[in-house]
């Protein structure tokens, strides 16, 4: 069990290199408290797995350290850091039993019959694998051969982390939701530190106490699922996370007041006036509103409305600004018009694609 | 249900290959059928001798040497080639510059006429001339193959393993790049040793191709001629005398067509079943838990 920190990770899959665009990894530094919930959240090929596999050590970086506690383990064998670590795509050891693939781990590290046989037995009851405990692994199905994966990495009482990389991919949905949560218990009773990478937010605002989003080799972002929602803090982050994402167009700053297309904009608070021209209002579809013609609020022109069930999107657009509202009711239609409603509290202005705070730049 | 339309031209379709097969394969198994009942005294004239020629081979203590002869040949180069070839195959680079290079070598042996391959070892084996044979007659190691049966065997062997040995390597090796990363990496994690990733990653992975390059090894093996006969022509006395040596011996040789014919047979069908119990045995190693659910 320990705290583990990424100290100035760099990773390039081509070797040491001057050009940046080399690096699938781009200089990161991060704390992983021990037994922490942590999800790892991108795009596809932003570098959640490649990160993933440097802490395992399967990847040595090019630059930078790897310190468990205060122990320096970047050099260390993936033996030596005591991790586990599930995949994507189910591995199994086809000529063995279900027993056997989930005792191998304890197997190889010398634990005798008496100890595994209890600790295999009890995890093959929590995933549901008890029925099939003496098959050969080889002829399950995919979501039961991914649940023996799942086990080789859960059997391991002492480890220091376990990571798992988009495990549930393969899994259907409804068993998605139950294993889910008995990761969840598992953590709350085992106090594992676990790092859960995914391109799904739903799975990762579910499982994390902690999220970290990654965008194209860098950290943008690292909060609870609240502050990824209220104070996106990249306008990576304000878009990927959401359904719809948030809402993000340019604007102009005058002090209190944001510029869009002409329309001024309260936002509460004052702001230094930006060095970069690249200045972004955005501001999330649940915290929009929309009133009929005439009474308070921008001018907009209704372009579509999606009704999804629970609530409806409406996509409204101020000149050829778009912005997407969320409401549970609508009457209006597709080519009326109305008045765009939005509280200051909720607006965030981004300088350079990174969230700016009034009063300070 | 729906009613098929029955279509008999389809039989026509099928005529070419039909007539290919029948020429190919039929006609002259049925010959050999046809000779091996019968029995002649020259002139082309033939009368019925029934599965005398059967009976006749079976009990033959000359067949009884050569199939003998045979059994050893395949059971040795098999011990050896397999291995070997598994071996080498784990040592090959599996990226970078070294992959071409290691596939061309790898590749050269099985790119020669099976006929040169005899004659290069025969000469290589000369104790006057050879490199290698001079270079042992010269250490003082009594090695002739021309005399000593015991050497002929060891170059007979040497040779095959370095013709074919190739074979298994490339098959194996092609096995082993079909493993994804990920097997080697959860091995890693799991804390598997080097032992046991061969025992429970590659060598299940590689369990189908080895299936064919045993089955093709037994069955090239089983039935070598042109090597052994270039190198050592059976000798000395019948000491690599194996079964189709034999069998060109009896037929061409001795002109014989009736045992000829009926040891063919016997060779063929003991060929057919060695080769079905390999099958059968290999494939249900790793299934037998079938039956178990």
């Amino acid at each position: 069990m320990a705290n583990i920190t990424l100290k100035e990770i760099a990773h390039s899959y081509t070797g040491e290199s001057e050009n940046p665009d080399d690096f699938a990894l781009k200089r990161l530094d991060l704390t992983w408290r021990d037994g922490g919930a942590y999800a790892l959240l991108g795009p596809s090929g932003c570098g959640k797995t490649t990160l993933l596999n440097i802490i395992s050590g399967l990847l040595i970086p090019t630059r930078g350290q790897i310190l468990f506690n205060d122990q320096d383990v970047t050099r260390l064998s993936t033996e030596q850091r005591n991790i586990a670590q599930i995949f994507q795509f189910p591995v199994i050891y086809d000529t063995m039993t279900v027993f056997e693939n989930l005792a191998f781990p304890l197997k190889n590290r010398g634990r005798s019959k008496k100890e595994i046989e209890p600790r295999v037995i009890a995890l093959a009851q929590m995933l549901g694998l008890e029925n099939s405990l003496h098959t050969k692994a080889q002829h399950l199905t995919a979501d039961l051969k991914q649940k023996i994966s799942l086990g080789r990495g859960l059997i391991r009482q002492s480890v220091n982390a376990i990571l798992f990389d988009e495990p549930l991919t393969v899994i259907d949905p409804q068993m998605k939701w139950e294993l889910r949560s008995q990761l969840k218990h598992l953590h709350k009773k085992f106090g594992f530190t676990m790092i859960y990478v995914t391109h799904d937010q739903t799975e990762a605002l579910t499982f994390a106490d902690e999220v970290v989003v990654m965008y194209e080799g860098k950290i943008v972002q690292v909060g609870t699922p609240e502050e990824l929602f209220e104070k996106p803090a990249h306008t990576f982050v304000g878009y990927f996370i959401g359904s719809p994402g948030m809402n993000i167009v340019p604007c102009e700053l005058q002090g209190r007041t944001a510029l869009v297309k002409g329309q001024s904009i309260d936002l509460g608070t004052s702001y230094a006036s930006p060095t970069s021209k690249n200045v972004k209002l955005g501001v999330r579809p649940e915290h929009l509103s929309l009133n009929p013609p005439g009474e308070e609020g921008l001018p907009v022109r209704i372009v579509k409305v999606d009704d999804i069930g629970r609530h409806k999107i409406v996509k409204v657009a101020l000149d050829d600004a778009i912005f997407n509202v969320i409401m549970p009711e609508v009457a209006a239609m597709t080519g009326d018009m109305g008045s765009l409603v939005m509280s200051s509290d909720h607006v965030n202005i981004y300088v350079d694609e990174n969230r700016v705070t009034g009063g300070t730049l | 249900m729906i009613q098929k339309q029955v279509n008999q031209k389809a039989w026509f379709m099928v005529l070419p290959v039909f007539l290919i097969v029948a020429f190919s394969a039929v006609i002259p198994l049925m010959t050999v059928v046809n000779y091996s009942v019968q029995d002649t005294f020259g002139n082309n004239v033939f009368s019925w001798y029934g599965l005398g020629w059967f009976e006749e081979i079976i009990h033959s203590p000359r067949f009884h040497d050569a199939f003998l002869r045979q059994l050893l040949f395949s059971g040795i180069i098999l011990a050896i080639e397999i291995p070997l070839g598994i071996c080498i195959a784990l040592a090959m680079p599996k990226k970078g510059w070294g992959v071409p290079v290691c596939l061309v070598t790898m590749a050269l042996p099985l790119l020669i006429p099976w006929n040169v391959v005899g004659t290069i070892w025969q000469i290589f084996g000369r104790v006057d001339i050879g490199l290698l044979g001079h270079t042992l007659a010269q250490m003082g190691i009594n090695y002739n193959y021309v005399q000593d049966p015991l050497a002929a065997w060891l170059t007979v062997i040497v040779m095959d393993v370095w013709h074919w040995t190739s074979l298994v390597v490339l098959l194996c090796y092609a096995g082993l790049c079909s493993i994804p990363d990920a097997y080697y990496q959860a091995a890693k994690i799991d804390g598997a040793t080097r032992l046991a990733v061969f025992r429970y990653i590659q060598l299940p992975k590689m369990q189908r191709v080895l299936l064919i390059a045993v089955l093709l090894r037994f069955m090239d093996s089983f039935m070598i001629y042109t090597e052994p006969f270039v190198i050592t022509g059976g000798g000395p006395g019948n000491s690599t005398t194996f079964l189709s040596i034999d069998l060109v011996k009896m037929a061409i040789g001795q002109f014989d067509l009736g045992p000829a014919a009926a040891m063919s047979l016997i060779y063929f069908l003991v060929i057919l079943l060695l080769s079905w119990v390999f099958y059968t045995v290999m494939s249900n190693v790793g299934e037998e838990s079938k039956g178990g659910h």
